[in-house]
C-alpha cells in the first residue's frame, strides 16, 4: 500500500503561487526527504499534507484514503517542528500523552506507549520535567517522542535538526535513522541542508520555488542530476559550472564537473593559479582561479602540501562531466 | 547593562530625574492622605502640615462611613470594575485570535474597524447610550455599565492583542491540532497563558479610567443602590458647602483597592511594556 500520494497539488496565498502542480509518491516504509532552498515550499507542502493548509487544487490521499477534508488530528499522521513547539505547560510525560488522551485511549495504553517511546529515546529521567527546564536536544528527542506514541501511518519532520548544534545533529541524525529502521514507518523529512538529504533518504525530492524539480535516490540524483540545479544543490562542496567553450566545447552551453572529480596535474586542459587551500584532515579543498573559466574548487582527498598562488593545470574524466544548456537542461550524450 | 557601559553621571541624573517625577507624581496623593487625617480648620490652615495630636481628626472617615452606604458604592464600584475588565479581556482576547489566526475574507478591514473605537470617545454616544439603556431597561443597573464599559474597552484590546497573538508560534497551535486539540482549548490553553504580560497591560489600561469615571455612572446609575464610589463621593461636594474631611477620606479610601489590584497587575505589566515580544 502507498503511504501518501499527492495528485497535482496546488496552493496559492493570494496571487503568490507557492506550490505549483506537485504530484508525488510515497510507498509504505519508505525515508522521503523534501530538500531544497529556504522559501522554496517545503514546509508548506507538509502543511498540506497534514491538513494545516488547505490545497487550493489537488487531492491529498493517504493509506489509500482522499484525506482532503479529513481534520489533521485524523489523517494518521504526527509532526515534528522545528521549533520542536512542546506544550511549556505540560510535563514531558504529558507532552507525550496528550494526543492519546484526545484520543480516549485507555490509560493503560497510554502509559505502555510512553514508556516504550522513552525508553527508545532514553527519556527516563525526564518525566516530570518541563520543557522549560530541558535542553535544545533533549527537546527534540521529547517531541520526536511525542510523534512517535501515536504510532501514526505518516511521520513528517519539519527541518527537525537545524536548532541543534552540529556535534547533536549528527547524533541525532543518526538516531533517526535507527528509529526508521526499528519502526519501519513512513516518513517525509523536510531540510535545506543536502548532506541531511543524502545521508537519511531512500528517495530525495529536490524542489525549487513550489516546482519538482527531480525525484529519485541520493545517488541517482548524485549521478545523473536532470539539470544543473539538481546537480549544483547536492553533493559538497558543490559542482563547479564552467563555460564549455573554456575547455574547448559547444558555445553557450554549461560544464559541470564535481569537484572530486577534478585532479591536480601537470598540463590539463584547465589551467590557473591557487587562490585559497582548505585543510580538512581527510581531504583538502584547493579554490583554483582558471583564467576564463572562472573560480574552480578541487576535491582531493589526502593532505597536501600546496602554496596559495602555486600555478596548477586540471584534469577530468569527460564521462564524469555533465553538460547543461542555457537553461540549465541536462544534456545527454 | 555591563560595567563597562555604565556612566556613573548618567546613572545619577537618571534616577534624579525619575525620582523628581516620582515626588510630583505622588504629591497630591500624599497631600490627601495627610489632610483626611485632619480636623477642618487644620486643613485650611495649613494644608501641607502633617496631622499632629491636635489637629489629628477621623471625623472624615466617620462621615463617610455613617451616611450614605459606603460600603455598598464600594462594592458596586468593584463589581463594575472587576466584572468589565473581565469581559474585555475574554472578548478582547477571543477577537484578537480570530483576527490574528484564521484568513478570512475582510480580516484586516474587520481589525481596522475595531481599532476605530480607540480614536472615537464613547462619550460622544452618551445620548443614544441612555435611549438604548432606558428602552432596554437598564437605566439605574450595574449591568449597564458593565456593557459600557466593556465596549469602551474592547477595542484597545483587540488592537495590543491581537498584536501579541501574532507573535505567537504557529507550530505550537499547530502541534495542538495535529494532536487533535479543539481551537478552544489552543486558544485558551496554549495562546492565553502566553500572553498574559499583554492581557495585564490591557487591564492596568483598562482598570483606572473605569473605576474612577463619574459620567456613566452620574447618567446611566444615579440610583442609591446602584451608585459608585466615585459618585457617592459627590454627595460631600455640595454647591455652597464641601464636606472637605469627607471628600479626602472618601478619596483616600478609594485609592486602594485600585492599588491592590495594580499590585497583582504589575510584574506581568512591567514585563508586557518591556518585552513588546512573547515566545
Ligand atoms: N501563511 C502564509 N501567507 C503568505 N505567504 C506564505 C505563508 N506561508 C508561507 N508563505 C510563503 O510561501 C513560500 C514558501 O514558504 P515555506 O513553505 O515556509 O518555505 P520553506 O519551508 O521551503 O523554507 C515563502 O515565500 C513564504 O513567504
Ligand atoms: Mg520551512
Amino acid at each position: 500500500m502507498t503511504a501518501l500520494v499527492l495528485r497535482n497539488i496546488c496552493k496559492s496565498f493570494g496571487k503568490v503561487e507557492v506550490l505549483k502542480h506537485i504530484d508525488l509518491t510515497v510507498e509504505d516504509g519508505e525515508f522521503v526527504v523534501f530538500v531544497g532552498p529556504s522559501g522554496c515550499g517545503k514546509s508548506t507542502l507538509l502543511r498540506v499534507i497534514a491538513g494545516l493548509e488547505d490545497a487550493t487544487d489537488g487531492t491529498v490521499e493517504i493509506s489509500g484514503k482522499p484525506v482532503n477534508d479529513v481534520p489533521p488530528a485524523k489523517r494518521g499522521i504526527a509532526m515534528v517542528f522545528q521549533s520542536y513547539a512542546l506544550y511549556p505547560h505540560l510535563t514531558v510525560h504529558d507532552n507525550m500523552a496528550l494526543a492519546l488522551k484526545q484520543e480516549k485511549q485507555p490509560k493503560a495504553q497510554i502509559e505502555a506507549r510512553v514508556a516504550e517511546a522513552s525508553r527508545m529515546l532514553e527519556l527516563g529521567d525526564l518525566l516530570e520535567r518541563r520543557p522549560a527546564e530541558l535542553s535544545g536536544g533533549q527537546r527534540q528527542r521529547v517531541a520526536i517522542g511525542r510523534a512517535i506514541v501515536r504510532e501514526p501511518q505518516l511521520f513528517l519532520f519539519d527541518e527537525p535538526l537545524s536548532n541543534l548544534d552540529a556535534a547533536l545533529r549528527m547524533n541525532t541524525r543518526i538516531e533517526i535513522a535507527a528509529l526508521h529502521r526499528a519502526l519501519k514507518a513512513s516518513i517525509i523529512y523536510v531540510t535545506h541542508d543536502q548532506t541531511e538529504a543524502m545521508t537519511l533518504a531512500d528517495k530525495i525530492v529536490v524542489l525549487r520555488d513550489g516546482v519538482v524539480e527531480q525525484v529519485g535516490s541520493p545517488m541517482d540524483l548524485y549521478n545523473n542530476p536532470a539539470n544543473q540545479f539538481v546537480a549544483g544543490f547536492l553533493g559538497a562542496p558543490s559542482m563547479n559550472f564552467l563555460a564549455a567553450e573554456a575547455v574547448g566545447g559547444t558555445s553557450g552551453q554549461t560544464l559541470g564537473i564535481r569537484p572530486e572529480h577534478l585532479r591536480i596535474t601537470d598540463t590539463g586542459p584547465l589551467s590557473g593559479s591557487v587562490t585559497h587551500v582548505e585543510w580538512l584532515g581527510g581531504d583538502t579543498n584547493v579554490l583554483v582561479e582558471a583564467g576564463e573559466a572562472g573560480r574552480i574548487t578541487v576535491r582531493a582527498f589526502g593532505q597536501y602540501d600546496i602554496e596559495v598562488g602555486a600555478p596548477v593545470a586540471l584534469d577530468f574524466d569527460a564521462a564524469q562531466s555533465f553538460h547543461f544548456d542555457a537553461d540549465g537542461a541536462r544534456i545527454r550524450g | 547593562m555591563n560595567k563597562a557601559r555604565r556612566n556613573p553621571v548618567n546613572i545619577a541624573a537618571a534616577h534624579g530625574i525619575l525620582i523628581l517625577y516620582t515626588l510630583i507624581a505622588l504629591f497630591p496623593v500624599f497631600v490627601i492622605l495627610i489632610n483626611s487625617f485632619k480636623t477642618r480648620k487644620a486643613i485650611f490652615r495649613d494644608p501641607l502640615a502633617l496631622p499632629d495630636a491636635e489637629s489629628f481628626s477621623l471625623i472624615g472617615y466617620q462621615t463617610v462611613l455613617k451616611q450614605g452606604d459606603f460600603f455598598l458604592y464600594f462594592q458596586n464600584s468593584m463589581i463594575v470594575t472587576v466584572a468589565s475588565l473581565f469581559f474585555v479581556l475574554l472578548f478582547g482576547a477571543m477577537a484578537a485570535f480570530a483576527l490574528a489566526e484564521y484568513r478570512f475574507k475582510g480580516n484586516t478591514l474587520m481589525g481596522l474597524y475595531l481599532a476605530l473605537g480607540i480614536m472615537i470617545p464613547i462619550r460622544i454616544g452618551t445620548v443614544a447610550i441612555l435611549e438604548m439603556m432606558v428602552s432596554s431597561g437598564l437605566v439605574n443597573t450595574l449591568t449597564a455599565l458593565i456593557l459600557v464599559y466593556t465596549a469602551q474597552g474592547l477595542p484597545l484590546a483587540v488592537f495590543i492583542l491581537s498584536e501579541f497573538m501574532r507573535q505567537v508560534s504557529d507550530d505550537l497551535k499547530n502541534a495542538g491540532r495535529i494532536d487533535g486539540l479543539s481551537e478552544y482549548t489552543i486558544f485558551f490553553r496554549l495562546v492565553l497563558p502566553l500572553v498574559k504580560p499583554a492581557m495585564a497591560t490591557v487591564a492596568v489600561f483598562n482598570m483606572i479610567p473605569i473605576w474612577n469615571d463619574l459620567w456613566f455612572p452620574l447618567i446611566l446609575a444615579p440610583a442609591e443602590e446602584t451608585k459608585t464610589l466615585t459618585l457617592g463621593s459627590q454627595v460631600f461636594i455640595g454647591q455652597f458647602v464641601t464636606d472637605w474631611n469627607a471628600v479626602l477620606s472618601a478619596l483616600s479610601m478609594a485609592i486602594l483597592p485600585v492599588m491592590i489590584l495594580y499590585v497583582i497587575f504589575s510584574r506581568q505589566l512591567i514585563r508586557g511594556i518591556t518585552s513588546g515580544a512573547v515566545k
